[in-house]
């Protein structure tokens, strides 16, 4: 009696989660929660209370990882057609960077240099993309031998030899030194701001905190604000749009989604203005997974790569040219690596013949962590970036905690063990 | 004279809308069309027949684009064409539901409907509002009810057909490749497409309809045409045409002596299966009966009926579901491929090339794999393998320089015949073999027929899957008779096979029992 009174008490539990889709929620937002959850740990750690949060670690977080976001992005596409990888990045961010800076270091111009680069990048791009799509190499090993002669002809352009970067503007505009942020407009343009935002001003101070009151940006932090309006405004269009159509989404989710969301954005934005704004290579970062973003939700080219990775069989009968498909995508990651080379060189203002190695793992496994599946067809830009994020948090975050740095290996191997175990156990379920 | 340029004038004045002529095409070690033909007009239905093999797929294939033909010409409205690709038979007119439901799961319905064409805005993104709107039309006036934003992995499999059919009606093709489009459908679902068809028709175009069920043949068709072994055998009126008639035309061969001599005597029961079911969908349902020793028990159905989903669940391969096996009185379950083994159990794949042989290995390695925890531990015993291989080469007679080359050096035939030998190698007392003459050359069944028949004389059972009526007439003791999954009869040799007029026509019949 009293099993069957468990029994149905269970039952309606199990009804309230389907009816409010708990469950999926939680599937969905599986990584983000995962975020927050480590980042509490790292942020709470006895003796290190809250170090990870400051400004200037959030800063470096982004910063540091400008080129895993860049190379990430070219890698989802290529997962997208059926868990394709590309694992010449990190060499071919190398070449690129090594051609960039020597070329600086004769002293060509810094535009003509980044425009030289962006476009080796692509080449070499397009050369593998042929040899994978027309010839029907393995990506694996097409890649792979990309990997060993891009490493071997980075060290032939710079004879062994580190370049250093002395082209200013270039450092200012990609790297992340002290000159290279956003500069704050708004207090340049009212200086009579600076009066307000003293510690005299109990209010600002108690918001903002008094070691970053005198240099908070106003800019980044409007900004921020602006950026936020607009995604709740995306997300309420998308919603109200769904419900028109009657499409069954789960509105409470989206609505807890998009107030987390809009959090960490403010949050983040007030942690940037309280140390020098956003750093450039955040806009750079950020015009790409914005680009990609629209690529892979709005365009034809973006559908067709799910279409490959999901059933090629059936997008090549419905009359898709599946092979140029597969080439756009490593032509795609040979630009970005193009890009990634170029923040790397500013980064660390010249190149040295060993840069770049291991990038494609990161890339690779913020991918999957991000939700990307091994078998292709799904995965979003939105999950790589979290993705992402969560690489560099533990990254960040083991460093600050002091845990050793072949033990921080051993974490990311099974961040991302377990990151992909989800997706093969979610997939077994439904069949 | 008059007579010819009577029939030319015929020909002038109601030209064939698609016109296939003299279609050759070749695959390794068989010929899959050979002088195939068919002659489609606008505003017709023509049903394409013939048995599992007989080369209708292949031949749709060849008009589609997917295949190369190797020889025949190929004209539309009078004009010759050759399609390179998918994308240049729908560009030309042609559109094709597959016999396979070809989507992309994990999208929603419309993105698999309009995928290789999306409509785009001036800003170059996929036309979502479109999209869904073309889609609700194309629904509508095929009283369609999908969704259009609906992922389409969570539809039915019925739903998913209607789909399908949706999008090919949606490119507005001249000509309409059905290719058994009813197999998963429900009664209403198929009246339903019969409107859709009507329709079509109505407007000009040529519908190409290829299906098993000769009901639906003779009610929904105008011309017949049915082919064998790859060859076009007849093209009539339908009205013309009874369901006997069809069945013989697509059978039709003469039985001569392509069989060795049966000398298997049958002995005591060694398998009893009940109520046996797969797991996962596609699979075999409520499966009951009885293997003896010394029994050859042929499996017979249609593409689909799940025989291979019997075999590969027996096996171990593919996960049971349910039911019962008892093997010489004693319960056993085979989980695992492996647990199959050690009971006695071997299976010979359909699918030889991909499932079979290890093409890139010699034929030694190919003859001890299935055995190779016989050879020692843990180093092997290279010289019992080199004789146990040559002993196989010498029973099964396979034709080879040596036992070093490379098996997929070898014909059909000879490959099959190590792949049997591998199995005898482990001591089987269930032979289990999924098509096992598919591919091969006459000369060559005859042989694999003989090792068969010798096996059971050894007093082993062997269950034997196979689309060619004959063999199954011709070596079968009993032949169990597969439908949709379910089991549709048993018959047996001297009831109701062997030399006894309307054999084939009456598995035929049980074959489509649950069609």
């Amino acid at each position: 009696m009293s099993e069957q009174v468990n029994s149905s008490g269970k039952m309606s539990f199990s009804e309230l989660m389907e009816k409010y889709k708990v469950g999926a929620f939680f599937q969905k937002y599986t990584m983000i929660i995962a975020l927050i959850a480590v980042t509490i740990v790292f942020a709470t750690w006895k003796g290190k209370e809250g170090l990870i949060l400051l400004p200037s670690n959030l800063t470096g977080l982004i910063a540091e990882n400008g080129y895993v976001f860049v190379l990430a992005t070219g890698m989802l596409l290529c997962i997208l057609t059926g868990g394709n990888i590309d694992l010449s990045v990190g060499s071919v961010v190398c070449f690129t960077a090594a051609i960039g800076c020597t070329m600086m270091a004769g002293g060509a111009n810094m535009w003509l240099t980044t425009a030289v680069m962006l476009l080796i990048g692509l080449a070499i791009g397009v050369f593998q993309g042929f040899w994978i799509a027309k010839v029907r190499v393995p990506a694996f090993i097409a890649t792979l031998a990309g990997m060993y002669a891009f490493r071997g002809f980075t060290n032939v352009v710079l004879n062994g030899l580190r370049v250093d970067i002395t082209n200013e503007g270039f450092l200012q505009v990609f790297g992340n030194g002290k000159t290279s942020f956003i500069p704050d407009f708004i207090r340049n343009a009212a200086p009579g701001l600076d009066n307000v935002f003293t510690k005299d001003n109990a209010f600002l101070t108690g918001l903002i905190g008094e070691n970053f009151i005198a240099k908070f940006n106003v800019t980044c932090m409007c900004i921020g604000i602006l950026g936020t309006l607009i995604f709740i405004a995306v997300r309420v269009h998308k919603m109200v749009s769904q419900k028109k159509l009657g499409i069954a989404q789960s509105i409470p989710g989206q609505i807890v989604s998009t107030v987390i969301i809009s959090a960490l954005i403010l949050w983040m934005c007030f942690k940037f203005s309280c140390y020098r704004g956003f750093p450039m290579v955040m806009i750079w970062i950020g015009l790409v997974l914005g680009i990609y973003a629209y690529i892979t939700n709005k365009t034809a080219i973006g559908r067709h790569l799910y279409a490959v990775g999901g059933n090629e069989k059936a997008t090549a009968l419905s009359g898709v040219k599946t092979r140029n498909v597969y080439w756009f995508a490593y032509a795609n990651i040979g630009l970005l690596a193009g890009l990634a080379g170029i923040l790397t060189a500013a980064r660390a203002k010249g190149i040295d013949p060993v840069y770049g190695e291991g990038y494609e793992m990161d890339a690779i496994a913020s991918c999957f962590i991000g939700g990307a599946s091994a078998y292709g067809g799904t995965g979003r830009v939105s999950g790589m970036i979290i993705g992402a994020i969560l690489m560099g948090v533990i990254n960040k975050g083991m460093i600050i905690v002091g845990v050793d740095a072949n033990y921080q290996k051993v974490v990311k191997g099974i961040v991302l063990l377990v990151a992909v175990m989800f997706d093969v156990l979610s997939k077994r379920q439904k069949r | 004279m008059c007579n010819m340029s009577e029939q030319q004038e015929t020909r002038a004045r109601e030209p064939y809308l698609l016109e296939m002529l003299d279609i050759e095409k070749q695959f390794p070690g068989v010929k899959a069309l050979d002088h195939a033909r068919l002659q489609l007009r606008a505003g017709t239905v023509h049903a394409l027949m013939g048995e599992n093999g007989a080369g209708k797929s292949t031949l749709m294939k060849c008009l589609f684009g997917i295949y190369t033909r190797d020889g025949g010409t190929i004209t539309m409205n009078g004009e010759p064409v050759t399609f390179t690709s998918p994308r240049d038979a729908l560009d030309n007119g042609v559109a094709m539901v597959h016999q396979e439901l070809n989507q992309v799961l994990r999208r929603n319905v419309m993105e698999n409907v309009w995928l290789g064409r999306f409509p785009t805005t001036k800003l170059g993104t996929v036309d979502t509002r479109k999209m869904y709107a073309d889609t609700k039309a194309v629904f509508e006036r095929l009283e369609i009810d999908v969704d259009p934003k609906q992922i389409i992995g969570e539809l039915s499999v019925s739903k998913r057909q209607m789909v399908e059919i949706a999008k090919a009606v949606s490119y507005n093709a001249k000509i309409l490749v059905l290719d058994e489009p009813t197999s998963s459908l429900t009664e209403d679902e198929v009246e339903h497409l019969f409107r859709i068809m009507h329709r079509l028709t109505s407007e000009g175009v040529g519908i190409i309809y290829i299906s098993h069920k000769m009901d639906e043949i003779l009610r929904i068709s105008n011309d017949v045409t049915i082919m064998r072994d790859g060859q076009w055998i007849a093209t009539k009126s339908a009205e013309t045409l009874t369901k006997e008639e069809i069945i013989r035309l697509m059978v039709g061969r003469e039985m001569t002596n392509q069989f060795p001599p049966k000398n298997n005597q049958i002995g005591d029961v060694l398998l009893d299966v009940r109520n046996f079911s797969g797991m996962y969908e596609p699979t075999c349902h409520d499966v009951s009966f009885q293997l003896h020793k010394g029994e050859v028990l042929g499996v017979a159905g249609l593409v689909g009926s799940r025989r291979t989903e019997l075999l590969n669940s027996l096996f171990g391969y593919f996960t049971s579901g349910g039911g019962e096996v008892t093997m010489n009185g004693k319960p056993i379950r085979n989980v695992t491929t492996d647990e199959a083994r050690k009971n006695g159990f071997a299976l010979i794949t359909e699918e030889r090339r991909a499932t079979g042989i290890f093409g890139e290995n010699t034929i030694l390695f190919n003859t001890i794999i299935a055995n190779v925890d016989a050879y020692g531990k843990p180093l092997l015993n290279a010289r019992k393998m080199d004789r146990d291989t040559d002993e196989q080469i010498a029973a099964m007679k396979v034709k080879t320089p040596s036992k070093k080359t490379l098996i997929k050096s070898l014909s059909g035939g000879n490959q099959q015949k190590v792949i049997i030998g591998r199995w005898l190698l482990t001591n089987p007392d269930v032979l289990l073999m999924d098509e096992p003459t598919r591919g091969i050359d006459v000369g060559a069944k005859y042989e694999i027929y003989q090792l068969i028949l010798n096996l059971a004389s050894q007093g082993k059972g062997v269950m034997m899957v196979s689309s060619e009526m004959p063999e199954l007439l011709g070596i079968c003791d009993r032949i169990l008779v597969m439908s949709n999954g379910h089991l549709a009869g048993i018959v047996e040799r001297g009831k109701d096979f062997g030399n006894i007029p309307g054999e084939q026509e009456k598995i035929m019949e049980l074959a489509a029992k649950y069609v």
